[in-house]
Order: structure tokens, then sequence, then C-alpha cells
């Protein structure tokens, strides 16, 4: 090393990404806001391997033997349960943080993937009904454009009490993205930095969530499933009192799941990784006798069909996904990093989904910006992601001998590290060892 | 024609169900017992009259029905309003026509906490007082209250108006007492009217009233730049 290197020596406790954050905090008196999810590093389900077959399980031929995907929701207590053909859904994101033809895209690509997708905060657009096959509608503590007749549209409803990058935060939507329809579809005035309220405005705990959810399901006359999304904080009682409250399916978002707009501190600092949240919420399940009945949809950070394997094994029914079907259908393209660099960032770091700029016309509601993504583009680059996804999936739940991926279990997996085993309850690498287990 | 139910006999999903698939008439609810949900998601001028008193949620989400309770209410009493009326004789819990979009709720007694949280355009009349946090977040609509109003009113407040009769103990984060212009007076007048109160409350006359609103403070964020001001000075 060169003597020249000491001066050049990056201190790991106030590294660059800190020293730019104390700067810009010292400029402007504000806490950071932006989109995305979690950025630093975290325990992901990359530290999970799958063990594949062996002499004691034997695999299933890749082309010729059946690997169903397929998945039902509220079965039984729903008059129409929700069908899918894949266990991969598209997360709420909302009209407002992202534009309506980037809404419309998404409904394309999981209709033609065979599954749905989800409102957001601000209510139901047109183009996401007219697109999306099965749509599920939120029903969030803002209430924002909350018309029971969507309600009525809708094919399940979601209710949400929190998600991953900020549980016991509300949303944010900045003046920038308030436009004369966004505003209206809110009864806002135009031009505000609006924060969303974080708490339902009419019920609190669980007791109230159950009498909330026989409220919708006699509004919407018993027709669809009522789902029930919260971030991952204590996932295992969040679990257990929705499962209680009459949910049909249970949302769990965990801490690097992403958002439009958010605190950097809340991002960063609160809740607790997907691959910790998953095996807690699966006790509870299991613990009341209703795992693989009342549904578990897994978020956060899922970005390939490993990820989504693996949380299927551990115990999910389904995942769900956000940043990587915004990634799909453009977000951060390569091809506009001169775009990106003029905003200050650069293609593949870019996440001030807040400030309504986005030169992939996804985050944005400037019109101008919104009408360069091409809906039924996007919508084909979606379906082929959710494709490729799905292959991943069955290949890996073949080489395990599965013939349907819900039969992919935890004794199919190893941990490669310490954390990895405990979190996900499943032993480390070449040996029987789960830390903190008898 | 007037159709009875009674829930002693009859389920609440029974009575909605009949509800729903009702275009017009009169219904009377009887036996009503506290249940919760009674009479929620209508969408056609039915009318229904409750014997008694309703648990959480009732009317909520009404779109054009009439909903008269006679006895109290429980939370969330018509919570997310559309269109249409709701009364009750007595008092309402928490959060009473919570985050309501449209149509008039009127409380012939005092309401509790947070009433019209997050309103969205509808019109509440409260005879008596309202609990805490009234009006919180309120984006649309109007909250009229003959009696007084408990501590932090509008707190967070957007463009609804608030008209209190009696005291308010405190107003919350940024709203602020406004002036009463003749606009608001008729606002006043037709809405005590709207809500025919019985005698007796009906002695209020607009004038008495005083107006809050919001201060809009906390409309943007507050964003300071010293790197302009340093700029400005010709200093790094
Ligand atoms: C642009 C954007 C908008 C979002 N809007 C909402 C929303 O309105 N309601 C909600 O419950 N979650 C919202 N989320 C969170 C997603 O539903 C989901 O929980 C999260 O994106 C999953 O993590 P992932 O991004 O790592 O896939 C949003 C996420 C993004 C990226």
């Amino acid at each position: 090393m060169s003597p020249q290197a000491w001066h050049h020596r990056e201190s790991y406790t106030f590294d660059r990404n800190v020293i730019a954050e104390i700067r810009r905090a010292a400029n402007t008196g504000i806490y950071r806001i932006r989109g995305w999810g979690a950025k630093r590093e975290l325990p992901t389900f990359d530290d999970l391997v799958f063990l594949g077959a062996s002499m004691s399980r034997y695999p299933l031929e890749g082309y010729r033997e059946a690997c169903a995907t397929d998945l039902v929701i509220g079965e039984g207590r729903a008059e129409r349960p929700v069908r899918l053909a894949i266990p991969i859904t598209i997360a709420g994101m909302s009209f407002g943080s992202l534009s309506a033809q980037a809404k419309e895209a998404l409904g394309r690509g999981a209709t033609a993937a065979g599954t749905s997708t989800t409102t957001g905060d601000g209510g139901m657009t047109a183009e996401e009904r007219g697109h999306s096959e099965t749509l599920v509608c939120q029903y969030l503590p803002s209430r924002y454009g909350m018309n029971p007749d969507d309600l009525r549209r809708a094919d399940a409803i979601e209710v949400v009490v929190g998600q991953g990058a900020k549980p016991g935060g509300g949303g944010m939507l900045m003046g920038q993205k308030i436009n004369e329809r966004v505003a209206e579809m809110r009864t806002l005035p135009e031009g505000i930095d609006q924060r969303s309220a974080c708490r339902h405005p009419d019920w609190t705990g669980p007791d109230d969530l159950m009498i909330k959810i026989i409220e919708l399901r006699e509004i919407v006359d018993w027709q669809v499933p009522i789902y029930v999304k919260v971030g991952a904080a204590r996932p295992y009682y969040d679990a257990c009192l929705a499962i209680k409250a009459g949910a049909d399916a249970i949302v769990v978002d965990g801490m690097q799941g992403g958002t439009a707009a958010t605190q950097d501190v809340f991002i960063e600092h609160v809740g607790i990784p997907t691959i910790a949240a998953v095996p807690e919420s699966v006790r509870a399940l299991k613990e009341l006798g209703v795992h693989r009945e009342v549904k578990l949809i897994a978020a956060g950070g899922i970005r390939s069909g490993a990820d989504v394997a693996k949380a299927i094994a551990l115990g999910a029914d389904a995942v769900s996904l956000g940043t990587a079907a915004l990634i799909a259908i453009g977000d951060n393209d390569p091809a506009l990093d001169e775009q990106y660099r003029e905003l200050g960032s650069a293609a593949g770091f870019w996440e001030d989904f807040q400030a309504g700029n986005d030169p992939a016309g996804i985050t944005t509601q400037e019109p101008e910006l919104a009408s360069r993504l091409d809906p039924e583009l996007a919508g084909r680059r979606l379906a082929n992601y959710l494709q490729v996804l799905t292959l991943e999936l069955q290949t890996l739940a073949r080489a395990n001998g599965k013939s349907h991926v819900h039969n992919l279990e935890p004794e199919d997996l190893a941990a490669l590290t310490v954390e990895a085993a405990a979190m996900a309850r499943v032993p480390l690498a070449g040996t029987e060892w789960i830390p903190g287990s008898p | 024609m007037t159709t009875s139910i009674d829930l002693s006999q009859a389920t609440l999903r029974e009575l909605n169900k009949r509800l729903h698939e009702t275009e017009e008439g009169h219904f009377v609810v009887r036996n009503p017992r506290g249940a919760h949900a009674i009479a929620v998601g209508m969408t056609t001028p039915v009318t229904v009259d409750v014997e008694g008193s309703v648990g959480y949620f009732c009317a909520g989400m009404n779109m054009a029905g009439t909903v008269r309770v006679d006895g109290n209410a429980g939370t969330g009493l018509a919570e997310n309003i559309m269109s249409g009326l709701v009364r009750i004789t007595g008092n309402a819990t928490m959060s009473a026509g919570a985050t309501g979009h449209g149509g008039l709720v009127v409380i012939e007694g005092n309401a509790g906490a947070r009433c019209g949280i997050s309103m969205k355009g509808v019109d509440i009349v409260v005879g008596g007082s309202v609990g805490h946090m009234s009006a919180f977040m309120a984006q649309a609509g109007n909250l009229v209250v003959l009696g007084d109003a408990d501590r932090d009113l509008g707190d967070s407040i957007y463009e609804a108006e608030v008209f209190v009769r009696g005291k308010v103990a405190s107003l919350g984060s940024d709203c602020v007492e406004k002036e009463m212009t003749p606009p608001h007076l008729d606002t006043l007048s037709r809405l005590l009217e709207a809500a025919a109160l019985p005698a007796g409350t009906m002695s209020a006359e607009p004038s008495d009233f005083r107006l809050y609103g919001s201060a809009r403070e906390l409309y943007n964020f507050h964003v300071d730049d010293v790197d302009a001001a340093a700029a400005a000075k010709g200093r790094p």
C-alpha cells in the first residue's frame, strides 16, 4: 500500500454517506425524505440455500413433471375467493406516488401473468381497475379517495395496518406530486406536503379490527376476501391478532420493503428483516392451526425466484413485489443514466421517488414525464419478469422433489450464516445446529 | 310500505342483505341491542328506523340512505358516509362521522372523542358537546357543535370548517379562530335548518357561534438553504 493511502483512509464511522447526510441536514434543517427501501446491509434470503435432491429425496423432471404454482385466498368465507396462477403478487403502490401509466403497466403485467395487483393510498383509478383482472383494494388509515363503490368493485380488500419501510408511519406525498387530479382524489389542497395518517381513524387494536372486518364483509356482501397488511414489527403477535380478527390473508412486509416517500431514519431503523418476519408469522399460523388456510404473503426485498422459493419454504403462501416490479417496468434504467445524473444521482442509485421528476415516467405526476412510459411495453416487461420468477421458483421446487411449490418446507433449506440460521430457524449448513433451539 | 326486521330473530347478514337489495322503502329495525355494522353500505334511498341503541359503525359508508337511530351509537357512526342522512337521538361514541365524504350526520346528544376525524366533505351537526381531538386532520366539510368542544379541537386541520357555540377547551396544532363571514353564516343557517334539532336546542342562532379552521402553517415543510445564502455572500 502506498504511504499516501493513509491520507485517504475513509472512516468506517463517518463514511462518505454519513458526511453527505450531515452536510445535507446542516444545509436544509429537514430530515431526509426519500423513496426505495433500506439500503444498508441486512440479513436476506441470500443467506439461505436449498439442499436439493439426494439419495433420500428425488427430483422431478424439469419439463415433464408438473410443478403447480396456483393459490386460492379466502375460500370458505368469501363468495368469490381470489384465484392466482402464481404465488407472486404486485404490492400496493398508490396512484399519486406512481403515474397512471405505471399503474396501468402493473395491471397489464400482473394480469398477463395470472396474478393480482393492488391499489394504494389515494384511491382506485379507472386505469388500474380496467387493466387488472384481479385487483386488491387497500383500506388505509388516511382513507384518501375511499369510495365504497371501489370496495364493491375490488376482488379483495387489504386493511393496511403498516408497511415494512415504516411500521408506525403514515404515507407521505410531497407537494410536487399533488397535482389537480391527485388533490381532488384525496380532497386536499394542491401542492401541500401531505403526511397521511398513521393510524386508522375509527378503530384501534385487534378487537376493533374484528368488528371492522365484519363491517367490510357486510358492505361487500361477503363477496371478497379480506387481507390485513402489517409492517414486520412484532410478526408473531400481529399474525395471531390478525387471525383472531378474521383475516383471510396476512401480508407481512419486512423492513427492506420499498416506499414512495418516507423519512430515511424510518426506512433504515424501524422494523425487522423479511427473513426474520416470515418464520415468526408462520409460528403464529401453526399455533392457531390455520397454516396454509389463512394465507401468508411475504414482502420486502423479493427480487428473484430464489427469494420467492425461500419465502415459501419458510411457510409463506405467496410473496408481493414493489421495488422489483418498478425496476422491471423501467425504474433506474441505465439508458436514462444521463438524466438521472442531471438530478444528482445515477441509474441504479436513484431513490427520489418523492421528487416527482422521474425520467422513467413511473414515480411522477408530470404529464410529459409520465407519457414516456408505454404501459403496453412496460406491462410486457413485467409479465416476462414474473414468468422468470415463476420458472426459477419451479426449478427450485422440482430440484427438491416438489410437485407443488407449496410443498417446499424448511427442511429443504440450510443457512450460510449463524444469524440467518437463528432468524429463519433452519440449521447452519453442514450442521444440525439451529441457534436457540434445544 | 314499512318492513319490520327484528334482530332478536333475524341475523345481521339478513338485515344488510335485505337493505342492499331494496331500491326504496321504509324499514324498522327492532331489538338492535347494540349490534355492530347495522345498515352499513347502503346505496339506495331507503329509510331505516332503528329502535334502540347500536354498536360500532352503524350506517358505515352510507350512500343515499337515511338511517335514524332512536338511541345511542358506538364507535364510528356513519364512518365514511358518502351521501344521505344519518341521525341519532342520543349520544355517539368515538369517531362519529370519521372520514365522511358527503351527506349529513346529526347527533342530537353529545359526541365523544375525534368526532369528524379526517372528515372529507361530510356535514356533522352535534346538538350537545364533542370530545377531545374532534375534527382531527379534517379535510373538508363542516362540523357544527351547539355545546362545547374538548381540548385540541381541529388538530392538524386542513380545509374543513368548525363552528362551535360553547366553550373550546383548547385548539390543536395549526387550528385558529377565523372571521365569520356572511357565506359562513349562510352555511351555518342552512345546516342548522337541515339538522332540524328538537325544540330547545334549536334556539341556536348562527351569530352565537365562532368559526375555527386551518392556519395552513403545516401545509408545507420549511426547508432552509444555507448553501444558497452562502453563495449570495460569496462564501463557500
Ligand atoms: C412507490 C411505492 C409506493 C408504495 N405505496 C404503498 C401504499 O400506498 N400502500 C402500501 O401499503 N404500501 C405501499 N408501498 C409498499 C409496497 O406495498 C410493498 O410493501 C413494498 O414495496 C414491498 O417491498 P419491496 O419494494 O422490497 O418489494 C409502496 C412501495 C413503493 C415502492
